[in-house]
């Protein structure tokens, strides 16, 4: 398939905006959703010796935040590499 | 030799080191000045946005703040943390790819504006200013307690070594720096967090120690009997409303601080910038996964130490005595009955400030002295670090943005550098008198600080990037919305301390307390600017263009 280089940046800045969007819903869901809002639930739920939503406030989310960056940046790079994969057949077939 | 002697000899060593990097890194033109010539590798300027962002609140404060607050000291926790992946997503890489020096920079060319590029000067400096007075008062903390020198000589010793370097080496020195003040800051966090979970649990990693033992559940047993809130249960210091609202403010709020934005640009390429953003936050996810275990930890042990006892016994403890001679611990036998009642009601003898928690947590647990002197030197790496970011930050946002590229368009680089010098021997002047006299209401500026950043910078940096259609009609009503109702809530709110009212003039915003607001500011910028927005003329096609290319894939100089 042939595309012309608009529209190979906007498959890009697509890919791009559907990484972050559903790396933000998990954000939402630990953040908001585990800690906050459905602490009181979560709280009689153990985790070792402490409550569930207790841990996830105070630790859990922390540990996620940092694996959504890592995943972002891990994921970013397979992006940029298949755009230059794409860069490159382009050349080869002109 | 006594705690106080070692402190100093180890103060004085990590000042020589910082003073000398900076000597090393010396720099004679402004975009090193700025931004240290874009040739620090991703380790290095992770660690220090790391240290540049984790302030003596991160250090001093949040742990005492986590310990009197239980569960609902999440939302330092979680607000500093969350507020960073909206930073590394949602502006880092992009600012980056965009290139120039400073965050009004982005926001005057993005929206074709001098009235924005100056709000946006503006908010820099404001933010900036409120925030290095936090770090005074760490800096005055730690010197008037391990050195028992006055406060002002503490503070003026600090300012002058962070204006020393930062003169000579610009964000150059600076980034060094940080970066090795990084591993003094996470040393000295660590080793007494280690001993500490040690000797309570017999476990010495502390942030494992904090959910396998039964610290947390015996904690939240003793503070119930003696009246205080249950540790471990949400929603019993703050609402859920409260909650949410104060954890999403700091969160825009931390991920429109300039002074870290800025450290993206210092990247040589989008993918440095990702892989900054992935290094700083696992450097600053260290400290926050065991500040709750220091937080608790520490909570055990000082409620062990002093409830109950008799107050004679009490205050001969070495530091129980020193602490209350800086007024930040007070001891009162209210009753006349001998013995301390630490208690959550009236009968309550203990005053205790929460910046004293980590500060005294190795000498409660009677750790040795080297590890005391340390703690006061990772307490002050954290504040100067901070500060000195903050100063390069406010001296761009005045030399750069307002006087070269509004007042003086044709103004030279050894002019520019100049005005940069003078500016920033001025804001250390300021910093200084904040530091010496710190405003009786610190704390309700810093709130007002991340809810001004909330409301104004993220949103107008967020859509900036991810609004084409966005104009300057748009941004500029936004911000001066957000801008407006939270300036004028939070006053409403604190007119007590503020404006010395009798009480204040509002309680809450519908419930949403004085931290909180600057989430309803930011929704509101965002409302107005797309609204504004689709009524007005679309941006120029050269802006179009600058967004495209802002957002396009970079094929950069490693050929990958």
């Amino acid at each position: 398939m042939e595309k012309t280089l608009d529209q190979k940046q906007r498959w890009y800045w697509k890919k791009n905006i559907q990484l972050i969007i559903s790396l933000l819903i998990v954000w939402a869901i630990v953040g908001f959703g585990g800690a906050v809002i459905f602490a009181e639930p979560l709280y009689n739920i153990r985790f070792f010796e402490v409550s569930f939503s207790f841990w996830v406030a105070h630790q859990g989310a922390i540990i996620v935040f940092i694996l959504l960056i890592l995943i972002y940046a891990l994921r970013m790079d397979r992006l940029d590499r298949l755009y230059k994969k794409m860069m490159k057949e382009q050349e080869a077939s002109d | 030799m006594s705690v106080e002697a070692i402190t100093i000899i180890l103060v004085l060593i990590t000042f020589a080191v910082y003073t000398g990097i900076g000597w090393w890194s010396r720099v004679r033109d402004t975009s090193n000045f700025y931004v240290a010539g874009q040739g620090v590798p991703t380790v290095a300027n992770g660690a220090a946005i790391a240290a540049d962002w984790m302030s003596a609140a991160s250090f001093i404060s949040m742990a005492g703040l986590v310990a009197f607050l239980g569960y609902d000291g999440t939302i330092y926790l979680m607000g500093w943390t969350g507020g960073y992946v909206l930073l590394a997503l949602l502006l880092a890489p992009y600012l980056r790819k965009f290139g120039k020096f400073t965050v009004p920079d982005f926001i005057g060319d993005r929206f074709y504006s001098s009235t924005a590029r100056s709000v946006a000067a503006i908010a820099t400096i404001f933010i900036s200013l409120t925030y290095i007075s936090g770090q005074m008062r760490g800096v005055g903390i730690v010197f008037s307690r391990y050195l028992q020198v006055d406060i002002i000589i503490g503070v003026l010793i600090g300012m002058a070594i962070v204006g020393f370097f930062a003169l000579l080496g610009g964000m150059k020195g600076v980034t060094w720096t940080q970066a090795i003040q990084y591993f003094v800051i996470i040393i000295a966090f660590l080793i007494p967090a280690f001993a500490i979970s040690f000797q309570l649990t017999g476990n010495p990693i502390p942030q494992l120690a904090l959910t396998t033992s039964d610290i947390v559940d015996r904690l939240g047993q003793i503070q119930v009997e003696l009246g205080m809130t249950e540790y471990m249960a949400p929603f019993t210091d703050l609402s859920m409303l409260n909650v949410l609202m104060m954890t999403l403010a700091l969160m825009a709020g931390t991920a429109g601080l300039p002074h870290v934005i800025v450290r993206f640009y210092t990247v040589k390429s989008v993918r440095a910038a990702r892989w900054s953003a992935v290094w700083a936050i696992v450097f600053i996810g260290l400290l926050y996964v065991t500040a709750p275990a220091v937080g608790a930890f520490a909570k055990y042990n000082l409620i062990d130490t002093i409830a109950d006892k008799p107050i004679e016994e009490v205050q001969d403890i070495d530091w129980v005595n020193k602490w209350e001679t800086t007024g930040l611990l007070q001891l009162d036998d209210a009753n006349g009955d001998g013995i301390v009642n630490f208690t959550g009601d009236d009968q309550n003898e203990v005053m205790i400030d929460g910046d004293i928690i980590v500060l005294s947590t190795p000498e409660v647990a009677n750790l040795a002295p080297f590890i005391i002197a340390l703690v006061a030197a990772g307490g002050l790496a954290a504040a100067l670090s901070t500060a000195s970011g903050l100063l390069i930050t406010m001296t761009s946002a005045v030399s750069h943005d307002i006087y070269y590229r509004i007042f003086n368009k044709k103004a030279s680089e050894a002019q520019r550098l100049r005005v940069g010098r003078i500016t920033l021997f001025v804001a250390l002047l300021i910093a200084a008198y904040v530091g010496i006299n710190p405003p009786g209401f610190a704390g309700e500026v810093v709130a007002l600080a991340f809810g001004l950043g909330a409301a104004s910078l993220f949103p107008v940096i967020l859509l900036g990037i991810f609004d084409k259609r966005m104009n300057k009609e748009g941004a500029v009503a936004g911000i001066i919305t957000g801008l407006s109702f939270t300036l004028i809530t939070i006053g409403l709110i604190l007119s007590e301390t503020i404006f010395g009212t009798d009480g204040p003039i509002i309680e809450s915003f519908f419930g949403v307390n004085a931290q909180g607001v600057g989430v309803i500011g930011m929704l509101l910028n965002f409302v107005v600017s797309f609204i504004v927005s689709r009524v007005t003329p679309a941006p120029p096609a050269d802006i179009q263009q600058l967004i495209e290319s802002v957002r396009a894939p970079e094929i950069d100089e490693e050929g990958r």
